[in-house]
């Protein structure tokens, strides 16, 4: 700790002790704690504690306190946790914490959560270093050969599990789940064969209390060594799985799935309990009996329809865990193998139909599921998203047809709203990328065909939506599927015969920016696939393109809204990476005008763009950098680069070095912190050639110095005028561009962070520093 | 309550509520009309010459007045109108009309003009005006058009008569009493311009009517929920049509379908009545024609009344929703429809004829009535562009079903797109209403009882609410389940001061009152008796008005009960013996076996019942009568 900081600590505890002083808000108290973590992590910090005696001090005064203020006793728990998990920090806090454990037990309910999770954490922290010492080895379970410390702790645990009141189950619950999550030494085995019987007799009660922190506290068991060698816990896993309720236990099935080493009789039954709502939604759907389900345990229990017509919330509540849980489960690698991908196709098209209403349900459950489900948005949206997951696997054709069915029933309801609309689009685009293609040629298959035919007038209708979000979510699925599918010769007649592409055309000037800045992105892929026709017509082909560039760059010159803008730029570069035809028609002149109007605008991120236009531009000049992909291999060029001279000057032609140098200035730093590597990357590339000249005495120099200085110091007005390629190249030797990147890399805040501004700024709200005093009169 | 229309829409209820007959709405139900052919505006060859309809045996007699077309067959007449029910119930004892909204009044000639009324009707000053203007619509469109035969009793004269003198207008939140013995209070409902549910109430009882409510925001003033609590009876009817589309859902539908059209040069057609819903349609077009790119398009509103309808619903500032007011002490016209007039893109015209053909440019969007495509300028439009697959027809009134309402113009080239907008209560705004309000009783048309014959699974598409709904159907007659049976009645203030109340529990009182109980007007009063005339030592002849009824001296009243065991008790202490107890099914009977005597003690009666011995009876009495307090 730096003696400044040390200077300032002792009036600081002092504020902190003193219940008249305010203090100032949490997030100060945090930072503090944050710094005094990375203080103690950086080394022993019994040294600290001895030079700072008011640490102690504090600690013991705020323990002692009648009525401590919530947050300081929260900050001081948690500073006394710090400490102590070093050991001989603990035996010098010791003296005075020891006494305070019964302290501690009873702020394990006080009504501020941080002071009672803190006081939890402190818990763990002194029993995990009372056992450290002489408890190395297997400790008996019995306790008898453990440090009365810990004893006292262990026993007030289970006093808490026996008891009838739920918070206080709750709390040692909670101590245990954070012991095994932390503590993996050998002692906690004997911990968990002392404390599991208690936690079995959880389970008998009914209804089970504090299942939630129950659940959390097996999982933790199950993760440490603990579990991989206790059979007895997968019993109790078992039970637990089958006494809670399906809400209750969907967290701890899907827990258990993620498990790498757990028995397979156990994964079973844990990936029936997640099953079991889609197994009911599918009995409910089912006109007669369908084709096989899903596997055995999951056949749609009682308990489970139970739910389902206990109320709206519950229902709604256990579909969506059910369908949020299985998404997750699908992407993880130890998901249950053999994946039941039909059942839940099904499972999630019946949903989505009873969310729409046209699902037909014949038995009495059916009917209910209809009437509660019916307009839900909150699980329309989860199974979109499941559906869209499941898009990831294959299905039966009459599935999928099934499928692409109701996502088009989606996309066409007026009734669906904004947000599933959009879900609706995204989970469209997936299962359309993955579907197969016919195995005859690389074009799309007869079914998708089919489907385009379907989804592009309904995709022509929402960009006419007077809904924006429906406008832009379209637009949205268009860039996407133009993206992939853009070579692609069925959809390419499919879109050209549409009128989407002029639609998308006249959503350019679209009232709402975020659809303008949509459209932006949507007609730039087009046109990249040659699919964008301007709306002036057939009659003049070649003039087009010509046409869209100046549309788009008339946005980004005049729109007063920065997401149009911003599209743009990423566009103007997505052309340029790609060699866009009517781009490299005119280079040049391309990147001449673009950065023109990027130099001007007052959004960073346009600007910041620009450097990444500009970037590109060089390394199509210069070749690619080679710090950034070291391993490629170097394919043979068919030209060979242009001579250093001749980029030199087209780079003065482009007017990129005025751009970059005035971005080098720029008061936003990501910019200047761009235009610097630009520059690096430049000067990098230029010097080994070396310039046979030495241009340090020209004149051109010295102007252009003199204009960077006045940037530097703010006037930008001024232009740096026509540049010679050699000027540039000597500025750029003479700058420390590698200082200004140093410099630039430290965030702009880094004198206001230290933790002697945060102490200074601490102290400064209750007027302590001195100098403030001279002010008081 | 009498059902006089089986539409749940259009309703026409009479309620006999205390003493007075109250007609609740008088909807005309004209689905009838689909039977028939449309009346075209100029002379149209094709349906001139459509061949006439004969029976399987080839038997033509109907065939002047039966056509077919497009494989139906439809009358050839003046249309006709499915009327309330007028036998039910004599017409003339009805007292009052009282109507919640502009569409459901259209049946109020008919029973104004025909049945021997003689009542008032009530309802807002905006619905008089805007019910009178759809009614001309009506009429206008139908008079114009020369047919031989004629099944209507719509005359001009009659909806004249009907709306002017007869009429009284209530401000919204005001009551107005009924021959003393009820008030009805209109209430706003949201759902239209001066569209109000009703409360009908004497002192103890409360019937709400609710009837087209709407919860949205639209142009109306909103829907006032809370005065519907407390009531006893709440009757509900005008919900919405079509439950499962969502209006703001149709309305994007009908934007984007309109641009779609225009965009490829077509034309669209909104089949639509001249008030309601095109004022919100009107609304959402001014925001989006020009991010739509549409601005160079000519909207025109073309009915007999356009252009009354749309400056009458700028003039009624009071009756919109709050924004909408807020504009007028701008001053600003609450509705932009007046700025798309101003600026010349909206245009209305009383009909096809006249200027509307020298300004009329395609492609264009037209709002013309009648929504039933059978008559009115919209039938010109139809056979117009019809034949094209570029032009669109927009149905957004949800009265007729737009399959129907085609099925004369089949086989039709041009797009019919159905984007109902109903913005009447659906049933998950109805059981949050119901939940609300908390109605003893809820009465509703049977159709709100039962989901949808054509959704039979959409269980959620019906009033569910406790205790189950009571049901109606057209022509039947409803008790109304009233639990509390009490009067109001006031006690003159000399009368009060004579009382002297004894507290017989804490908080309880009683007081005896000898009064005369006078009625007049369905108002109770008590007034003091007239004092017995004075002993005068019968100087003075008695004058007759002085001959009243005796005033016998009042026995005490008794109040109390006895508990069994301490008067048997009581009974030993005074000497009785061989006392038995009897329970039965409302008390007890005390058995004297030795005095051979019988004490039947009940709720509400002792009886002492003796062999003829008064001396026993009295004692036994007055035992008795220790255990009751008398005042």
């Amino acid at each position: 700790m730096d003696p400044e900081c040390s200077r300032l600590l002792p009036a600081l505890c002092a504020v902190l002790v003193d219940p008249r002083q305010p203090v100032a808000d949490d997030t100060c108290l945090e930072k503090l704690l944050d710094w005094f973590k990375t203080v103690t992590e950086a080394g022993p910090s019994l040294l600290l504690l001895q030079e700072n005696p008011c640490l102690v001090e504090l600690l013991f005064r705020v323990l002692k306190a009648h009525d401590p203020r919530p947050r300081v006793l929260s900050f001081s728990l948690r500073l006394a946790g710090l400490f102590a998990a070093q050991e001989d920090c603990f035996q010098y806090l010791q003296v005075s914490l020891s006494r305070a454990v019964d302290t501690i037990f009873s702020l394990q309910g006080d009504s501020s959560l941080f002071v009672a999770s803190a006081a939890g954490q402190l818990l763990v922290h002194i029993l995990a270093l009372a056992m450290r010492g002489p408890a190395e080895g297997h400790p008996s379970p019995q306790g008898c050969d453990w440090p009365a410390c810990a004893q006292k702790i262990v026993c007030h645990v289970e006093d808490s599990l026996r008891s009838t009141a739920t918070p206080q189950v709750t709390q040692a619950l909670n101590v245990l789940t954070t012991t095994f999550g932390h503590c993996h030494s050998p002692w906690t085995q004997g911990l968990w064969v002392r404390l599991s019987p208690l936690v079995a007799c959880l389970l008998e009660k009914d209804p089970i209390p504090a299942s939630h922190s129950l659940v959390d506290l097996l999982l933790s068991v199950a993760r440490s060594p603990v579990g991989s060698s206790d059979c007895g816990l997968w019993e109790t896993l078992a039970q637990t799985l089958s006494h809670l309720s399906p809400t209750q236990a969907g967290p701890l099935a899907l827990g258990i799935l993620k498990l790498q080493d757990c028995p397979q009789a156990l994964k079973t039954q844990a990936f029936g309990v997640l099953l079991q709502p889609l197994a009911c939604v599918l009995k409910a759907a089912a006109q007669a009996p369908g084709p096989p389900g899903f596997p055995e345990g999951a056949t749609g229990d009682s308990i489970t329809v139970d739910t389902f017509l206990s109320s709206k919330s519950a229902c709604v509540g256990l579909l969506c865990q059910a369908l949020a849980h299985l998404e997750l489960l699908q992407l993880l690698p130890q998901r249950p193998s053999p994946w039941p991908q039909a059942p839940l196709l099904r499972a999630a098209v019946a949903i989505l139909r009873f969310c729409h209403g046209s699902a037909a349900p014949t038995s009495d459950v059916g009917g209910h599921l209809c009437a509660v489900l019916a307009g839900c948005v909150r699980v329309q949206r989860a199974a979109l998203d499941f559906l869209g997951t499941l898009s990831q696997g294959t299905g039966p054709q009459e599935l999928v047809t099934q499928v692409f069915a109701v996502l088009l029933e989606y996309l066409t309801s007026p009734d669906s709203s904004p947000m599933v609309l959009k879900k609706a689009f995204q989970a469209t685009l997936r299962w359309l990328l993955g579907s197969p293609k016919a195995p005859s040629c690389c074009d799309l298959d007869p079914h998708t065909q089919l489907f385009l035919g379907e989804l592009l007038p309904v995709l022509r209708k929402r960009l006419c939506s007077p809904c924006w979000e429906a406008r832009d979510s379209g637009l949205e699925f268009l860039t996407q599927v133009t993206r992939h599918w853009g070579g692609q010769a069925a959809f390419r007649h499919a879109l050209l015969a549409s009128e989407v592409p002029e639609l998308t055309g006249q959503l350019l000037r679209d009232p709402e920016s975020y659809v303008r800045a949509s459209a932006v992105t949507a007609t730039g892929q087009l046109s990249s696939w040659g699919l964008y026709a301007t709306p002036t017509g057939p009659e003049h082909p070649e003039v087009q393109q010509e046409s869209l560039f100046t549309e788009l760059l008339h946005i980004l010159s005049t729109d007063s809204e920065g997401f149009p803008r911003r599209a743009v730029m990423h566009v103007f570069t997505q052309w340029l990476k790609d060699g866009h035809a009517d781009v490299a028609e005119d280079l040049e002149q391309f990147v001449a005008r673009v950065l023109q109007a990027a130099s001007q605008d007052l959004d960073w991120e346009v600007r910041a763009q620009g450097l990444e236009l500009a970037l590109v531009f060089l390394e199509q000049l210069l070749g690619q950098p080679g710090s950034r992909c070291p391993y490629a291999v170097a394919l043979p060029e068919a030209a060979p680069p242009a001579t250093l001279a001749q980029v030199l000057q087209a780079l003065c032609r482009v007017q990129l070095f005025e751009f970059a140098l005035r971005a080098l200035f720029d008061c936003d730093r990501p910019v200047a912190q761009k235009s610097c590597d630009l520059l690096l990357f430049l000067k990098a590339k230029a010097t080994p050639c070396g310039g046979p000249q030495e241009a340090g005495a020209s004149p051109d120099v010295v102007s252009v110095e003199a204009a960077l200085q006045r940037w530097q110091a703010g006037e930008q007005g001024q232009p740096l005028g026509e540049l010679e390629p050699e000027a540039v190249m000597a500025v750029l030797r003479s700058m420390d561009l590698e200082g200004l990147r140093g410099m630039l890399a430290k965030s702009s805040d880094h004198m206001e962070k230290s933790p002697q501004s945060l102490l200074q700024d601490m102290l400064a709200t209750v007027g302590v520093l001195g100098e403030n005093e001279a002010d008081c009169y | 309550q009498y059902c006089l229309s089986g539409h749940p829409t259009l309703p026409c209820n009479v309620l006999k509520f205390k003493s007075t007959t109250i007609m609740l709405d008088c909807g005309l139900d004209m689905t009838s009309t689909l039977n028939f052919l449309p009346l075209p505006l100029v002379q149209n060859p094709r349906l001139s010459n459509l061949p006439g309809w004969s029976l399987k045996d080839g038997n033509a007699f109907l065939d002047k007045e039966l056509k077919e077309c497009s494989g139906h067959v439809f009358v050839d007449s003046v249309p006709e109108f499915c009327l309330p029910e007028t036998e039910l119930i004599d017409l003339s004892t009805v007292d009052v009309i009282l109507i919640s909204n502009y569409h459901c009044m259209m049946a109020l000639p008919y029973i104004t003009e025909h049945t021997g009324f003689t009542g008032t009707v009530y309802a807002t000053e905006p619905t008089v005006q805007i019910g009178r203007l759809l009614m001309e619509e009506l009429v206008n469109f139908i008079e114009r058009v020369p047919k031989a035969q004629s099944a209507s009793l719509w005359k001009n004269k009659d909806t004249q008569r009907v709306i002017d003198p007869g009429s009284s207008m209530e401000d919204d939140g005001s009551a107005e009493e009924l021959f003393g013995a009820v008030q009805v209070t209109p209430l706003s409902s949201g759902y239209a311009l001066g569209s109000s549910n009703w409360i009908i109430q004497s002192h103890y009882e409360k019937v709400s009517y609710v009837s087209g409510s709407s919860l949205l925001t639209t142009h109306p003033q909103p829907m006032d929920q809370a005065s519907l609590k407390n009531s006893d009876v709440l009757i509900l009817t005008g919900l919405t049509q079509i439950p499962t589309a969502n209006p703001d859902g149709m309305v994007g539908e009908f934007c984007s379908n309109l641009a779609l059209t225009v965009r490829n040069g077509g034309n669209v057609l909104v089949p639509c009545y001249p008030s309601g819903v095109i004022y919100d349609l009107l609304e959402c077009l001014y925001q989006y024609i020009d991010s739509a790119g549409l601005s160079s398009i000519p909207f025109y509103f073309i009915s007999p009344v356009a252009n009354s309808s749309l400056e009458f619903s700028q003039i009624f500032a009071e009756w919109l929703c709050h924004n909408k007011q807020t504009k007028v002490y701008l001053p600003e016209p609450p509705f932009p429809h007046a700025e798309l007039i101003q600026t010349n893109k909206l245009k209305h015209y009383p009909s096809i004829h006249g200027d509307f053909s020298n300004d009329f440019r395609q492609p264009c969007v037209v709002f013309t009535g009648h929504p039933s495509l059978r008559f009115g300028d919209v039938v010109h439009f139809m056979e117009l562009w019809g034949k094209s697959s570029l032009n669109t027809v927009i149905f957004t009134e949800p009265d007729f079903s737009y399959l129907e309402a085609l099925a004369p113009y089949q086989p039709l080239a041009m797009k019919c797109i159905y984007c109902p907008i109903d913005t009447r209560l659906n049933f998950i705004q109805v059981s949050k209403l119901l939940k609300e309000v908390q109605p003893l009783h809820v009465v509703c048309p049977e159709q709100y009882t039962q989901p949808p014959p054509a959704q039979s699974h959409r269980v959620d598409l019906m009033i569910d609410c406790q205790p189950p709904a009571m049901s109606y159907r057209r022509a039947e007659v409803l008790a109304l389940p009233f639990r509390r049976r009490y009067e109001k009645i006031e006690i003159m203030p000399e009368l009060a001061d004579s009382l002297v109340p004894m507290e017989i529990k804490p908080g309880i009182s009683l007081a005896t009152v000898s009064a005369v109980l006078h009625t007049k007007d369905n108002k109770h009063v008590l007034q003091p008796p007239p004092r017995p005339a004075q002993p005068t030592g019968g100087k003075k002849r008695k004058r007759p008005s002085d001959d009243i009824p005796d005033c016998k001296v009042l026995k005490p009243l008794l109040s109390g009960s006895i508990p069994v065991e301490q008067f048997v008790q009581t009974l030993e202490k005074h000497g009785f013996s061989d006392i038995k107890v009897e329970d039965t099914a409302k008390g007890h009977i005390v058995l004297l076996q030795e005095a051979e005597t019988l004490i039947q003690i009940e709720e509400d009666s002792t009886h002492i019942i003796c062999d003829n011995d008064e001396v026993l009876r009295v004692r036994l009495r007055d035992l008795v009568l220790k255990f009751l307090q008398k005042f």
